[in-house]
């Protein structure tokens, strides 16, 4: 998982500099709270699998299909004085990259540009293994970059990094570009980057 | 005891699906998805691959009548069959897809109407072949589906 690059003192720095949000969308859900997350994609098929994968993981789980309603879900499109607006909580996005209209690209660089949901990790997901790709999104803030198709054991890797407060890159946002080429490879497995090795080959 | 044998041909035609190359892992995954509550959760996702896969190929049939030939559009469609094919663990048909693709980055309208004709003819043999096993598996009971660890 990509948060195991912050040392515990780039938490910390995070942790300061977060802005004041509405508690919910701080912190992952504790004791009988649970994850709520936002799925996103145009495919049929896609959809019900990634809800049924995130139900047995014992999420909430709310499923559009397309960037655009993701967007009026969260109340982002036509932002006008939405802070302090009781907006829906999420804790989790997971989205497609190739959707028609609005790609998961896309979709990522509107919620990392709003003041409210900018810290709500996002995760792309695509069936297309394509570096620059993945860097690009890494760049844009993206939490992960899952493999199609997803894993129950992705799925469950990824709640367990967001419960355990991760997820929570806040302070990275903005002028810190992550150059993460070096230390990603896509998720693929369990562990972390086990294809590390053949990665930095290529470099 | 004749109660445990449909279950045995069931298990057979699954491997034999496997065996063959019709279906990868991403079969398995889904089955492990079943539970008690949702025991044909796999048979409802495949339902909803033939809709939308039936969909799709009557739109790619379309685009490929057209002249000149829309690549994009093409390229477009076929990434969605991909797709879901491989959502569902359709390996061979998700293999055609990927020589379909290939012809169609190429612009290569003729192999693309060629490659066409066989991957209508993987899906169609796919599909006759899921629609037996869930119709054997269905008659054999419900035990066979709710195969996800506890």
């Amino acid at each position: 998982m990509l948060g195991k690059i912050l040392s515990s003192e780039m938490a910390t720095v995070a942790n300061v500099f977060r802005p004041n949000f509405p508690q919910a969308l701080e912190k992952p859900p504790s004791g009988s709270g649970e994850l709520h997350v936002l799925a996103v994609d145009d495919s049929h098929v896609d959809r019900k699998v990634i809800e049924r994968l995130l139900k047995i993981s014992s999420c909430k789980v709310t499923v559009v299909d397309s960037g655009t309603r993701a967007l009026q879900y969260l109340g982002l499109d036509g932002e006008k004085s939405s802070i302090g607006f009781d907006s829906v909580k999420v804790n989790l996005i997971m989205t497609d990259y190739s959707m028609p209209g609005m790609t998961g690209y896309e979709l990522l660089k509107r919620i990392k540009e709003s003041s409210i949901f900018r810290e709500i990790p996002v995760v792309i997901m695509s069936s297309e293994n394509i570096l620059t790709r993945i860097d690009s999104c890494l760049e844009e803030g993206a939490e992960d970059f899952l493999l199609k198709p997803v894993k129950l054991s992705d799925v469950k890797r990824l709640k367990d990094c967001i419960m355990k407060g991760e997820g929570k890159k806040s302070g990275e946002k903005g002028s810190q570009k992550r150059r993460r080429s070096d230390d990603y490879s896509p998720s693929r497995s369990t562990p972390l980057s086990p294809a590390l090795s053949s990665k930095k080959s290529r470099l | 005891m004749e109660r445990g044998q449909p279950r045995r041909q069931v298990a057979a035609m699954k491997q034999s699906l496997f065996d063959q190359g019709y279906l990868d892992e991403q079969f398995i995954q889904l089955e492990e998805l079943s539970d008690d509550a949702n025991p044909n959760f796999v048979e409802e996702i495949v339902i909803l691959y033939y809709r939308d896969s039936s969909r799709l190929v009557s739109s790619i049939e379309q685009t490929l009548e057209r002249s000149p030939l829309d690549f994009n559009k093409l390229e477009s469609l076929l990434h969605q069959f991909k797709g879901s094919s491989s959502s569902i663990g359709a390996k061979k048909v998700k293999a055609e897809c990927t020589l379909l693709g290939e012809y169609c980055r190429a612009g290569n309208a003729e192999g693309c109407t060629r490659s066409f004709q066989q991957l209508k003819k993987e899906y169609s043999v796919l599909r006759k072949k899921l629609e037996a096993y869930f119709q054997l598996a269905r008659q054999a009971g419900p035990a066979e589906s709710a195969c996800r660890p506890k």
